[in-house]
């Protein structure tokens, strides 16, 4: 019998929701690590029972969390997050010089092929690697050491390496995202990259179709067409055919182009995700209602998916790592709003249910899809 | 041996309870009395001071005896009380919110 396992991380600690395959009764444990900010909580695809937890505070600073019995109990592994060198300094928002500081780690990527080996995407943005399940941290410099290092700017919620993606038809292939500097792929495994931002067009920046300083919310891929990537930048929803090397424009019919989230259906490569959200000043739904809006032609065209989900009244907000598939038959989506809901769909969309209604603000959601 | 009294929240992190007693190497300094905490609870390695500079978070202070040693060298002797054990070290989140 398949199952699901739902990831949920928190302002306030870690909520791990498990149901069946028909996803209609859904059980609820946590909080894990209470009180404490758990920006992501994931998975590794060669062994579901090996979990990783970031764990933050403003007090206390980072912990990393590792569970080797899928969530059950957990040990705290090494959270020297040390910059390679002298770490120089980066961009300040008003464009002054500011030191290099490690803060967070945003996003736990484990690698698709040892349980043990795991990225982090942390902030300020900086790639680090695990060789050991967490046990030593090392940076991947050439990123942070890129010549247009030291040009980099914060977003709004600070300068965080936010998406890790992998290539699953190229080992050497990896690609992040960065708020606010942009989209970067490496081609031999995380020592040299590059920016693959060609075709973003961002108002808000000096020139705005620079190299860098886009402000690059979330990027997404289908496993099968691992060439073509899907973004949701701060404005705009965009495509790429070609590893990022050039972007266009997908946002079409979209009431807004603005959001946080998005994602790709386990089975169908051009069938794509997005929550829009009003506007980069007041990040709640358009008009009070809660939509997803769904593309099944690779973006353009896009059809609002709403049975469910509140359509008036409701001024949540969708963060850019709080959405989620899995991989059964009829694919779930799911996704948590900063409200504390989780909600989910068996159906690839067409409906919605609430399996969680008041968590604290939902920072992240991961899916395992268990067999 | 010095009495230490930790935040809630490290408390839970290192799976303790209540207050603790660690020993120093060396003088009893705050900078010796964290050295002993992380080599017995390795979890809060980087909680109360950082990796590298081994400096204080900006957000915990250390008081003992009624005084704040929060900005005290962290290489001078703490007060004969805390180091006699009558008196602990508190090391205390700094209060923050509405």
């Amino acid at each position: 019998m398949s199952a699901v396992r739902v990831l949920a991380g928190t302002r306030k600690g870690a909520f791990i929701l498990e149901a069946d395959g028909k996803r209609d009764r859904w059980s609820v444990e946590g909080p894990f690590f209470a009180g404490w900010e758990i920006y992501h909580i994931n998975a590794s695809r060669v062994d579901p029972n090996r979990l990783y937890a970031s764990q933050s505070s403003g007090w206390f600073g980072q912990v990393v969390q590792r569970s080797d019995d899928g969530g059950r109990t957990w040990r705290t592994m090494n959270n020297e997050f040390a910059y390679d060198g002298v770490p120089g300094t980066h961009q300040w928002f008003d464009g002054t010089e500011r030191p290099w500081e490690f803060k967070r780690v945003w996003h736990i990527e484990p690698s698709p092929v040892s349980p043990d080996i795991l990225y982090a995407g942390v902030e300020d943005a900086a790639l680090f690697r695990s060789d050991d399940g967490g046990e030593h941290w090392h940076e991947l410099a050439g990123l942070r050491n890129h010549r247009t290092g030291s040009g980099w700017h914060p977003g709004a919620g600070g300068m965080c390496l936010h998406t890790i993606l992998f290539d699953p038809s190229d080992a050497q292939r990896i690609y992040v995202a960065i708020s606010a500097a942009g989209a970067f792929r490496s081609d031999d495994g995380g020592a040299n990259w590059k920016p693959i931002n060609r075709g973003l067009h961002s108002e808000y920046i000096p020139d705005p179709n620079a190299e860098i300083g886009h402000c690059v919310h979330r990027l997404a891929m289908h496993p099968a067409q691992p060439n073509v990537l899907y973004m949701q930048k701060h404005w705009d929803v965009m495509r790429s055919e070609n590893g990022g090397d050039e972007w266009h424009e997908i946002s079409g019919n979209l009431p807004t182009d603005f959001g946080f989230a998005i994602d790709v259906h386990a089975h169908d490569p051009e069938t794509v995700y997005v929550v829009p959200i009003k506007s980069d000043r007041e990040h709640f739904p358009l008009d009070g209602a809660l939509r997803v809006y769904r593309s099944t032609t690779g973006g353009n065209e896009w059809e609002a998916l709403t049975k469910g989900l509140p359509q008036e009244h409701c001024y949540v907000n969708v963060l850019r790592d709080a959405m989620a598939i899995d991989r059964l038959d009829s694919c779930g989506i799911y996704f948590g709003t900063t409200g504390g809901q989780i909600y989910a769909s068996p159906d690839g969309g067409d409906s919605w249910n609430a399996i969680a209604r008041d968590l604290p603000p939902v920072l992240s959601i991961e899916v395992q899809t268990l067999v | 041996m010095i009495r230490v009294i930790l935040p809630a929240h490290l408390r839970v992190l290192a799976n303790i309870s209540g207050e603790i007693d660690v020993e120093p190497e060396g003088n009893p300094t705050i900078s010796a009395v964290i050295g002993a905490i992380e080599a017995r609870f390795p979890s809060l390695r980087g909680t109360i001071r950082y990796h590298g500079s081994a400096t204080r978070r900006p957000m915990l202070r250390f008081y003992a005896c009624n005084v704040d040693l929060s900005h005290a060298d962290s290489e001078s002797t703490l007060p004969d009380a805390v180091v006699d054990g009558s008196e602990p070290l508190l090391i205390i989140g700094a209060i923050a919110g509405g």
